[in-house]
Parts: structure tokens; C-alpha cells; sequence
């Protein structure tokens, strides 16, 4: 085992012992271009026959999912935020048109779209004082597992459940779990879980299945403004610098990347991300560290621990007269 | 790893100082991490491994230093809390039936797969070692007879084996915990095994306390200030040295546990150093040393737990990581 399985840039896929595997395959989730219509979340369901987790009102914006889980391998999040001022100089809006920001598009409001514009014009109807209306603006982002470069999941299963496939993805045999649970707190986003009433851990599988046949994993199939891209991992990164770099250029100063670097504290995402807010704003952890990387200091730990207690013991007996 | 900036723990007068309310943003304040799914059978079974390994090695001593009531008390308690941990654990599984799955692979890389090995080593010893006491009660004649003869010495060896096994047994768990994302337990992995060894010792000698005469219970009572000291001063550490990761420790229902544990360890070392010669006192303050360990490994595993479950514990020490590492991109704020 040499230290760099645990920690620092790898390919997952011949470290795992493959010979000439194909080339690292992984999700780009464009934040900036997700409409939130969760197609994604549906799509995943449908094809992997994910069971229902819960017909449920959250109140938190238009999430009723709350977050991944067992039985949510796509979680869409949304975020309503006012919007910073800015300073009225034109720029491209993220699907690059032309256009002064900012432009409210009428989504959620209780009057017609364009009734209550920034004249200030009154409501419909008139009964009622008339709000201001504020700047605003909405994050959505489809959450997805990382299938992460260093899985701390895939480390600390017991029984060999949690394997690393020839495209580099993280999956979880379902006829070998035995619902130890161990991989639950271990990974470093929250996102495997175990299914109540099933006993075993479930997570996206970048639909093993499906890629396996050359065909595009379920969400990214049924995303219907390609927020969610899929391919090989370098063309993703390359697709995505440049997508950055463009929207930075174009006065979205705040779009950076998450996940996709090589050397962060995971060795990199397999799934990664586009954001327009810091990634706790979404529920993602700020500078995730693989656990793993620690463990041979902390093996080292226990075993100074063990040796003191077994000249604790000694001591304890050969010491004093009585 | 560069920790949170270290805070004010006490001020005069022994008041604790508030820790300043963090300031962070989240996502409807909703956990960033999972909570593990492990139930009371976890903190449990990290009792019984501890009070195992105590025993075992307390069995071993008195059988090396003809103290045969510690040899048979340690034996005879190391089988008993094996087989309860060992049942606890597989409670835990989400299918139990699958329990043997764990003996398909050995990964240096899952603490998990480490200690069921461990365990698979320690078990069996343990079983025969408490059957080399059992020994006695077998008739003379026959096959029983035989076996009768060849169960002491037998019993002997296995018990040096368990003995041998058992500081692996009870301080594994500290990395069990540690290897995972829980922020308080991560970063308190060069105690946590130190905390569960001391406590693993300090229940062994609860054991011993309980169950052998005040003559030959010398060896227990410097076990139990060994182990209390090691338990005392690796948990202070846990409590104190992590910043805001140690907050988790010292408030809610995980402070209470270690605060009861801590109060119960000082009680039985005192017990068992005054009451040398009462069978009463030493056996009450053996007790008090097993209750002990039962409370520190239920805080223990419920300070990991706060620690998931509000989001703070994930963005403030993590955010404070970036900072120092210093802002990679223009966009890192
Ligand atoms: S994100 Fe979590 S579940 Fe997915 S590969 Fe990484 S550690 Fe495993």
C-alpha cells in the first residue's frame, strides 16, 4: 500500500489493478445552466427503480427531496438568495446572451409576470400594500455522488461491497452488503445512506449499467439543458476550464469550480461541479479531506496506545507487593 | 492537518467561556455529513471489547502470578463480554444473516475488517481459556475425562493468546471511529485510542475489583489507577485541545456521559486505593469503573454524532482549513 492510495492525484482504475482500463469516465454538473426541473432526479429513479423516499413538503424552496440519500441518487437544491448589487454594466447572462443584470424573470410571484416590475406598478387589483421588489436570484444544482479519486467509503468497507470499477466509479454490490453501515459516516459529502427497511447502503452508480453499453448514465440523458454533462474525466475538466474562464470573463466573477481539482483533498472528483456560491451554500462541505489519509498516522496511534496498555498491565502486576 | 484556531476553554472562577457564536452559511442549516446508522450497539460493543481486553490481560496476569481468583474472574468475564460485543455487532448489520461476508476480504485500509480479524483471533482463545476454568466440573473418567486433563494447560495458552490480542482488541476501536468523516472523531484520533485503552483497563480492573478477595486484588487496584490516569488525561485532551471539534464533547447529552464517566472513574480509583481491605468497598468501586467505561464510550460516540449533525462542525473547520492554506482562486472569498 503505498501512501499515495491514500492521498494525492491518481487514476483510480489501474491503481485498483485493472490492466488497460478505459479512459476515467465522470459527471460535470453546470450549475449556471440547471433550470431545476429535476428530470435528473426522476430519470435516475426510473431507470435504477429507486423506491420512494417519502412524499414530503420541506419548505425549503422547491426541495421536497431534502437531500441525497438511499433512495435519492440525484438531489436537486435549490437556493433563494438576493442578489448582491451590482454595479448596472452589461454582461452576458450564463446562457450568454446579451443583457443588463439584473432582469427578473416572474417565477415565483403571486401577481402576472411583468405586472409588479421595477416601476414599482401595482398590483393587480390593488387591495394590499405594494412590496418593493428585491433583487433575487436562484442557485439550483443537481447533487450527485463524487466517486471520489480517493473513496473513503470504498476504503472502509469490510466486505469488499464498495468496489472501484474499470471507468473509475465507486459502486456498491448489492448481494454483498451486509449493511455494516461504516461507509455511512466515513464519506466526506453525506452521501451514501442505508434504505431503511433493506438494511443495506445504496448510492448512485453512475449507472454502471448503462455505461457499460456505451450509453449515457440516466440523468444526464434526461437533462434537458446539459447542466449535467458526462464523459471521459480530462475532457470534462478541459470543458469545464473553459466554462469558467468564459462566464469570469463575462461578469459572473463568482462561478468557480468544485471537485475538480486533481489535488485537493480527496485526489478529485469523478463528479464535479460548476457553483455560483460557496459550496456550503449548497450543502456541499467547504475543503473536504478523505479520511484515509490519516490512517497510517492513526494506526501508528493505536498501536503506541496498545503497547502502553500492555506495559500498564505488566506493570500493574510485577509492581507492588501486594 | 491545521486545526481551528484554539479558543478560550475557562475562564476565572472555572466558568466556562462561551465559545463565540461561528458565523456560517449552510443549506437551510440542514447536516452536511450523514449520521452514521449505528445504533446503542456500537458504543456498547466498544465496552465490551474494552472490558475483554481488561479482563484477558488481568486473566493473564493472575495466571502468571498465581492469583487464581483474577486468573478465573478475567477468563471467565473476557469470554462473557466477547460474546456480548460479538452479538452486539452483528445486531448492528443491517443484515445480520450476512454477517460473514466481513471474512471474505482483510483491508489493512477498514479499521472494520482489521477488528473483525482481531476479533476472530480473540474470541476462540477467550473460549478456551474460560473452558480451562470450566474444566473442573467435567467428570474424571471417559472422553470428558481426557479432555478434563487437557483443558488447563490448554487454557493456559489460550489465555496468553487472548492476552496477547487484547491491547489490539480494545485500542482498534479508537481508529474505528477516527477513520471516518464525523468531524469530532477525526480529529481526535491520536487520543481516541489512548482514551479506550485507558478505559479498557480501568473496566478489566473493575473485574478484577468485583469478583477477587482484597488479598490478591492488589494487581487490579494499579490497574485501575493505570488505566484511569491514561483514560483521564486522553480524554482532557479530547475535550479541550480540538477548538470548536471539542465543543461536541463538553455539551449535550456527550458531556454528560463523560462528565458521569469521569466522575465514576475518580470514584472507583478512590474506592479501590481506600478500600483495601473492605470486600464491599473494593467490589462497589469495581462496579463504579465498569459503569464508568459504559458512560465514556457512550459520550465518546455521541460527541462524533453532534459533531455530524450540525452543520457548523463541517464549514467552520473547514473554511478555517481553506483560509490558511490561502485563497487558491480569485473566487475563494
Ligand atoms: S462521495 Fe461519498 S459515497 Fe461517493 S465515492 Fe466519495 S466517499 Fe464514496
Amino acid at each position: 500500500m503505498s501512501g499515495n492510495s491514500l492521498f494525492g492525484p491518481l487514476d483510480p482504475a489501474p491503481d485498483a489493478g485493472y490492466a488497460d482500463p478505459p479512459p476515467r469516465m465522470g459527471f460535470f454538473t453546470d450549475t449556471s445552466v440547471c433550470i431545476g426541473c429535476k428530470a435528473c432526479e426522476v430519470a435516475c429513479k426510473e431507470w435504477n427503480l429507486v423506491p420512494e423516499d417519502g412524499l414530503n413538503l420541506l419548505g425549503l424552496s422547491y426541495d421536497n427531496t431534502g437531500s441525497l440519500s438511499a433512495n435519492t441518487w440525484r438531489h436537486v437544491a435549490f437556493v433563494e438568495q438576493p442578489l448582491p448589487a451590482r454595479p448596472a454594466e452589461p454582461r452576458v447572462s450564463p446562457m450568454g446572451a446579451g443583457e443588463r443584470e439584473p432582469r427578473f424573470l416572474g417565477m415565483p410571484a403571486f401577481d402576472l409576470p411583468g405586472r409588479a416590475g421595477s416601476d414599482g406598478g401595482n398590483g393587480a387589483g390593488g387591495d394590499g400594500p405594494v412590496r418593493e421588489r428585491t433583487d433575487f436570484r436562484w442557485l439550483m444544482s443537481s447533487d450527485v455522488c463524487k466517486h471520489c479519486t480517493h473513496a473513503a467509503c470504498l476504503d472502509v468497507c469490510p466486505t469488499g461491497a464498495l468496489f472501484r470499477t474499470e471507468f473509475g466509479t465507486v459502486v456498491v454490490q448489492e448481494d454483498i452488503c451486509n449493511g455494516c453501515g461504516y461507509c455511512i459516516p466515513a464519506c466526506p459529502y453525506g452521501v451514501i445512506d442505508q434504505r431503511a427497511g433493506d438494511g443495506r447502503a445504496w448510492k448512485c452508480t453512475l449507472c454502471y449499467d448503462r455505461i457499460s453499453d456505451g450509453l449515457m448514465p440516466a440523468c444526464a440523458q434526461a437533462c434537458p439543458t446539459q447542466s449535467i454533462q458526462y464523459g471521459p474525466l480530462d475532457d470534462l475538466r478541459a470543458a469545464a476550464a473553459r466554462r469558467v474562464e468564459t462566464l469570469n470573463a463575462n461578469g459572473v466573477p463568482e462561478a468557480r469550480l468544485y471537485g475538480h481539482d486533481p489535488d485537493d483533498g480527496v485526489g478529485g472528483d469523478g463528479a464535479f461541479f460548476l457553483l455560483l456560491d460557496e459550496p456550503e451554500v449548497y450543502g456541499l462541505p467547504p475543503d473536504p479531506v478523505v479520511t484515509t489519509r490519516d490512517l497510517p498516522d492513526m494506526w501508528r496511534k493505536a498501536g503506541l496506545a496498545a503497547l502502553a496498555m500492555a506495559a500498564a498491565a505488566a506493570a500493574a502486576f510485577l509492581g507492588g507487593a501486594r | 492537518m491545521t486545526s481551528v484556531e484554539r479558543r478560550p476553554r475557562r475562564g476565572p472562577g472555572g466558568d466556562r467561556v462561551m465559545v463565540p457564536r461561528a458565523e456560517f452559511r449552510s443549506y437551510y442549516g440542514r447536516p452536511i455529513l450523514k449520521r452514521p446508522t449505528w445504533r446503542y450497539d456500537i458504543p456498547a460493543y466498544l465496552f465490551a471489547g474494552g472490558v475483554a481486553g481488561g479482563s484477558a490481560l488481568l486473566a493473564a496476569g493472575g495466571d502468571l502470578t498465581g492469583r487464581p481468583a483474577l486468573r478465573r474472574a478475567g477468563r471467565l468475564a473476557a469470554l462473557g463480554a466477547i460474546g456480548a460485543g460479538t452479538y452486539f455487532l452483528i445486531h448492528d448489520l443491517g443484515r445480520p444473516g450476512r454477517f460473514h461476508h466481513m471474512l471474505r476480504v482483510a483491508k489493512p485500509t477498514s479499521p472494520m475488517s482489521v477488528g473483525t480479524w482481531i476479533l476472530a483471533a480473540f474470541g476462540p482463545a477467550a473460549g478456551l481459556a474460560a473452558a480451562g476454568e470450566l474444566a473442573g466440573y467435567l467428570p474424571r473418567r471417559g472422553a470428558l475425562g481426557l479432555a478434563r486433563r487437557a483443558l488447563p494447560p490448554a487454557g493456559r495458552l489460550a489465555g496468553l493468546g487472548a492476552a496477547a490480542a487484547a491491547p489490539a482488541l480494545a485500542t482498534y476501536t479508537g481508529v474505528l471511529l477516527a477513520d471516518t468523516a464525523m468531524p469530532s472523531w477525526h480529529e481526535a484520533y491520536p487520543q481516541l485510542p489512548f482514551v479506550f485503552a485507558g478505559s479498557a483497563l480501568a473496566s478489566g480492573a473493575g473485574v478484577g475489583l468485583l469478583a477477587a478477595p482484597p488479598e490478591q486484588a492488589g494487581p487490579a487496584r494499579r490497574m485501575a489507577v493505570a488505566g484511569a490516569a491514561l483514560e483521564l488525561a486522553a480524554a482532557h485532551r479530547v475535550e479541550t485541545r480540538l477548538g470548536l471539534l471539542s465543543e461536541p464533547y463538553r455539551t449535550g447529552k456527550a458531556g454528560r456521559l463523560l462528565r458521569t464517566g469521569r466522575a465514576l472513574t475518580a470514584a472507583g480509583v478512590a474506592g479501590a486505593l481506600l478500600g483495601r481491605r473492605s470486600r464491599v468497598l473494593s467490589a462497589l468501586s469495581g462496579a463504579a469503573l465498569l459503569t464508568a467505561s459504559l458512560a465514556t464510550r457512550f459520550g465518546i460516540f455521541e460527541g462524533g454524532i453532534a459533531s455530524a449533525v450540525d452543520p457548523k462542525y463541517v464549514v467552520v473547520p473547514q473554511r478555517e482549513r481553506r483560509a490558511a492554506r490561502g485563497p487558491k482562486t480569485s473566487t475563494d472569498t
